[in-house]
């Protein structure tokens, strides 16, 4: 990344073997230099120079993995010039100062709470498991109670003040790779030496940014690579200041000991579950690696991972909808049958619509390559054989006894068309707006 | 060697806008640097939020956004006085549904007429928002502009195809417009552009990206208003330079989600806070992008961006 095609060039064997599927090395570096291709493609490469080319091509906000959960790897400051490669983490304390019940409830809520919507899966990602008590074998058990929770496609953090606690937690989960955090002034060495024997993630934790980057020094120098840095302060302005600098210095000056994804503590911030969610969501916005909340409930996740989701959506692709029938309000054999298109906003103002009418519908939805209904229709996607073949194909024949389709208004002047590709129905010509649905449906039905 | 902060340099300002008049009048904009960049910009008046009222008593609305005015709703001139003097509204921004031709489709006279008890009855700056149909909104802001001539309200919102009758009934009768486009930043500078041409001044203009609430285009707006930011404050894109404003509460609490109730889906917790959480992630996604006057509905939720915003900017 850092590197042009000719400085990659050189490092490269320059042989013009091929072998990369590039006819030359020259093509094959200039593909590199502009992020298309990956160097694991040239199998010629010799390994000085992959080790140099490594170091150069690495994203400015280095990756980290821990357990399943991926975080870094950030290239830019701002989602409309590229999209954001990986979504905040969203992670829930537990101590070991917590009743069981409350430790219960929060990891309970950590496997339940999770929404679907436009085919992804909305969730919170890890559980961090801290020792309050100092108890080793509290902290242990703690960890082992968390832990089967977050596997299976989540994360664990272990947070304790010292080496020997951290590793007591270790024992129960080293297999997981949690993030050990955190790595200080007065212990780094020995939370250093602890990650790097169990090849594990660590965070360090400095009072400020120099003190940041005295930590993230010492750690490199020992050989680690997968850090994850707590830049200290609990306001919110001070958090919000120091995300903002550590992804400038490392996107625009490209300052290595800076260039690490970020852990945030909304539940060290506030009392109040409505404003931790609230500093939550300041800092998916605004370049947070991971935010630790202090619970989890069904009212304050689910507008959080919505959130994340709008933020780390790639903005040069629209999200698009299943093509399929969608039953809404419990349809039978005599309810209207709407149609529309598969850009995910359509969709869910359309069937928010239905739904709030009441009335039971069957929408279906058809793939017009995630365009909205104006757009579709300009682009000839929302038409008469498409949509004809679309209908007869789908089931839903066998689910009603009428043979009645009502399109999109602004698409009105396909009915023609779209008569004579379904010779057996009625087209009627919907509104134009999805806001006039209800009112709409409520009179189609009394006629 | 102590670590220096890169810092940008920015070379262009927002203008400062005033909604209102007297001693209750508000002002916004003027900020120099991205929105709550504090370390290298001044923010001279933070975001302001505006509180909302509806022109006739809404019927669908979710209970957790009725409670707060149940003995008001359908009194436009209590409601305003209720969230100024209960909630600590600053601002009034009414909405004026009833005039919808697909909905009640009030005339132009009576909505003027309920509008002006409004405004009289209150001191603070008041923004009207129509129903984006071209004729009917021109048709009320313009009766509204020259009854309360003077006011400095803000009317919207003011598109290409109405730009000409309700920005020329702005200049007469000395209001604000809200310059409004889909989502666009060249839609929204082509407007300004136009505004400016057709004489409405520079201090009389602020922008609305359109809103989109969270999970219902969210992004797009969020996108637009930071390179719209962008263009203002390091390109010196001087058409781009208003503050701007997001109709929020309307936008949220008609989702699905905002009004499933609790239990409909156990997943989703409890419909109350899940309607405030939702419509304060939205506000706050949107100040960090550069909203300068927030629309919204609920105290509870007002009361939660007004700590955040004290929290950031201080």
């Amino acid at each position: 990344m850092g590197l042009s095609g000719i400085e990659i060039y050189k490092l490269l064997p320059q042989t013009n073997c091929g072998d990369c599927g590039v006819p030359t090395c020259l093509a094959f570096a200039m593909k590199l230099a502009a992020g298309q291709t990956e160097l694991a493609k040239c199998p010629q490469v010799s390994e000085e120079s992959k080790q140099k080319l490594d170091i150069a091509s690495a994203p400015p906000i280095l990756p980290v993995t821990v357990g399943k959960f991926k975080t870094g790897g950030e290239t830019v400051l701002f989602r409309h010039e590229k999209s954001f490669v990986n979504p905040t983490g969203i992670a829930v304390l537990v101590t070991d100062k917590m009743s069981d019940a409350e430790a219960d409830k929060r990891i309970t809520n950590f496997r339940e709470l999770r929404y679907e919507r436009v085919g992804l899966v909305l969730k919170a990602d890890l559980i961090a498991v801290k020792s309050e008590s100092g108890d080793a074998g509290a902290f242990e058990k703690l960890v082992g109670k968390a832990k089967d929770a977050a596997g299976g496609d989540g994360g664990l953090i272990l947070m304790a003040d010292t080496a020997e606690l951290l590793a007591a937690g270790l024992k129960a989960a080293a297999d997981q790779k949690p993030l050990l955090y955190a790595a200080t002034k007065s212990n780094a060495e020995a939370v250093a030496a602890l990650a790097k024997e169990n090849k594990c993630p660590v965070a360090v934790k400095g009072e400020n940014l120099d003190e940041v980057i005295e930590l993230t020094q010492k750690l490199t120098g020992m050989g680690l690579k997968e850090i994850v840095i707590d830049s200290g302060s609990r306001k919110l302005r001070k958090v919000f200041e120091d995300q903002v600098i550590l992804r400038r210095a490392a996107i625009k000056k490209a300052f290595r000991p800076l260039g690490f994804p970020t852990i945030t503590f909304p539940c060290e911030m506030s009392n109040d579950l409505m404003e931790e969610t609230l500093i939550a969501s300041t800092l998916i916005a605004k370049y947070g690696g991971i935010v630790v909340l202090s619970d989890l409930e069904g009212h304050s996740l689910f507008p959080l991972v919505v959130q994340r989701m709008n933020i780390f959506t790639d903005p040069q692709r629209p999200m698009a909808t299943e093509q399929g029938i969608y039953p809404i309000n419990n349809p039978d054999d005599n309810s209207p049958v709407l149609i529309t298109t598969n850009f995910s906003l359509t969709y869910f103002i359309v069937s928010g619509e239905i739904e709030g009418s009441r009335i039971p519908t069957w929408l279906l939805v058809l793939d017009t390559e995630g365009l909205s209904v104006l757009t579709a229709w300009a682009a000839g996607k929302f038409a008469a054989d498409a949509i004809g073949p679309f209908v007869k194909k789908s089931d839903i024949v066998g689910k009603i006894k009428h043979r009645s389709l009502i399109i999109p208004g602004y698409a009105a002047s396909i009915s023609g068309e779209l008569e004579e590709e379904l010779p057996d129905w009625k087209i009627t010509i919907g509104p134009r707006e999805a806001a006039h649905i209800p009112a709409f449906l409520k009179q189609y039905k009394a006629s | 060697m102590a670590f220096e902060a890169p810092k940008i340099d920015y070379t262009g300002k927002i203008k400062e806008i005033t909604l209102g008049t007297g001693n209750k009048a508000v002002k916004v904009g003027g900020s120099t640097s991205y929105p709550f960049y504090l370390f290298e910009g001044q923010m001279p008046n933070p975001p302001r939020i505006a509180m909302e009222v509806f022109d006739f008593a809404p019927d669908d609305w979710a209970e957790a956004a009725v409670e707060p005015f149940k003995d008001v709703i359908g009194d436009p001139v209590a409601w305003a006085k209720k969230n100024i003097q209960e909630y600590g509204a600053e601002m009034i921004a009414l909405q004026l549904r009833s005039i919808d031709p697909n909905g009640l489709n009030r005339s132009a006279n009576e909505a003027a007429a309920t509008a002006k008890r409004v405004i009289d009855a209150v001191d603070v700056p008041v923004i009207l928002w129509g129903v984006a149909n071209h004729e009917k909104d021109t048709e009320v802001l313009r009766l509204i502009a020259e009854s309360c001539e003077g006011k400095n309200l803000a009317l919207g919102p003011v598109e290409e195809e109405d730009y000409k009758q309700i920005g020329a009934s702005a200049i007469a009768y000395k209001h604000t417009v809200i310059a409004s486009s889909p989502i666009d930043i060249n839609l929204a500078k082509q407007l300004n552009i136009l505004l400016d041409n057709l004489g409405v001044p520079g201090n009389k203009i602020i922008v609305d990206p359109t809103t989109g609430a969270l999970g219902y285009g969210l992004e797009y707006t969020y996108s637009v208003m930071e390179r719209d930011r962008m263009a203002a404050l390091t390109q010196e894109d001087e058409k781009l330079q208003y503050p701007l404003i997001c109709n929020v509460g309307y936008e949220v609490w008609k989702t699905k989600e905002a009004k499933m109730k609790t239990g409909d889906d156990i997943k989703f917790g409890d419909s109350k806070k899940r309607g405030i959480i939702m419509e304060c992630v939205t506000a706050m996604s949107l100040l960090l992008a550069g909203a300068d006057i927030l629309i919204m509905r609920h105290p509870e939720s007002i009361k939660l961006i007004r700590k955040m915003i004290t929290d950031l900017a201080s």
